[in-house]
């Protein structure tokens, strides 16, 4: 299964119509996507526009692989529930984002290793022809770093010793 | 207890000013997708605080069940009618909720409630998203000083004068 998700912004064509594509090619029958506000009509895959919070989390982690855009809601959501994820990031100068900052975030976090970047529709489908879907990925823990913790939980207490 | 130079200076100045007995209460204020879940990130931090959450998805809602929540609508700054709707809502959440603390991870509604909240005597911390590589937010490099703890999740974007790299949500 395969969980293809573009967020809550706005449309993102460019990766819905990548995926549905590559599907026809390789027979996959298997691939479901949230295409936002989009009136794109697959002929592969199914879509809905709109899933809410708990569907999204039962989506992920019932899917082999993520495809997403390069927001930090699918990429951590992703690593929480220990799944693979290849991203291609969106373009403001296409219309698909207000700025550019997801390739530079999706940069950042393929360097880590953490997660697959696909910078175009033709690389995405060559990775997702390429990739091999690991099984039991390790998890993200359930919350942030220690010393962030502790240093917003220190900020607390400070101005409230009574 | 814990300090770090990000916030020493500050905390010995607000000594003086909170000696409450209850728990405290605070404010936790962002936007959907990766702001909420970078908040939910660090809800552990807030273990020992009345804690209310400030979203803009019904669904969230189920996340938090022993929480008091509150939605607003989403802006940013292209959005200027949405801008002033929020910025309604928020300031009368606020004055409502009068919390000792207001935390954001953004973005604009969490902006807004940083500003209303330290107007009120409320200390604040906002947390820039990890998906700011290159650069702060727009909001978060506005926030600046509004923000008694200013963080960033990038140590190449921490400056002596904030914002201050503390770890990440990661």
């Amino acid at each position: 299964m395969i969980f293809v998700t573009v967020g809550t912004q706005g449309p993102f064509d460019r990766l819905v119509r990548a995926v549905d594509k590559w599907a026809g090619m390789r027979a996959r029958a298997d691939i479901f996507a949230q295409t936002g506000p989009s009136d794109y009509q697959s002929e592969h895959i199914r879509t809905e526009r709109f899933i809410d919070a708990g569907e999204f989390r039962r989506r992920v982690e019932s899917s082999d692989l993520v495809i997403g855009h390069a927001g930090m809601g699918s990429i951590i959501t992703a690593l929480e529930l220990g799944k693979q994820i290849i991203v291609m990031p969106r373009r403001a100068s296409l219309g698909e984002h207000r700025n550019e900052h997801q390739v530079a975030t999706a940069k950042q976090f393929a360097e880590q290793g953490r997660i697959v970047v696909a910078l175009n529709e033709q690389e995405l489908m060559d990775k997702l022809d390429q990739i091999q879907v690991l099984d039991g990925a390790e998890r993200l823990g359930a919350r942030a770093s220690p010393r962030l913790i502790n240093t917003i939980r220190g900020f607390i207490e400070a101005g409230y010793r009574g | 207890m814990l300090q770090t130079p990000a916030f020493q200076s500050k905390m010995l100045l607000d000594d003086a000013v909170h000696v409450r007995g209850a728990r405290p209460k605070l404010l936790a204020v962002s936007s959907g997708g990766g702001h909420w879940v970078q908040l939910l990130r660090i809800k552990q931090a807030f273990a020992d605080c009345e804690v209310t959450f400030v979203t803009v998805e019904e669904s969230y809602r189920a996340q938090v069940p022993d929480h008091r929540f509150y939605l607003v609508n989403d802006a940013n700054i292209g959005t200027k009618l949405a801008l002033l709707k929020a910025a309604r809502r928020l300031a009368w959440i606020v004055w409502t909720e009068k919390p000792d603390i207001v935390v954001s991870t953004g973005a604009a509604p969490g902006y807004l409630a940083l500003r209303f909240g330290r107007l009120l005597g409320a200390r604040t911390i906002w947390l820039d998203s990890i998906a700011n590589v290159e650069h702060l937010s727009m909001s978060g490099s506005r926030i600046g000083r509004c923000a008694d703890l200013w963080l960033t999740q990038w140590p190449h974007l921490a400056r002596p004068e904030g914002p201050h790299y503390e770890g990440s949500v990661l």
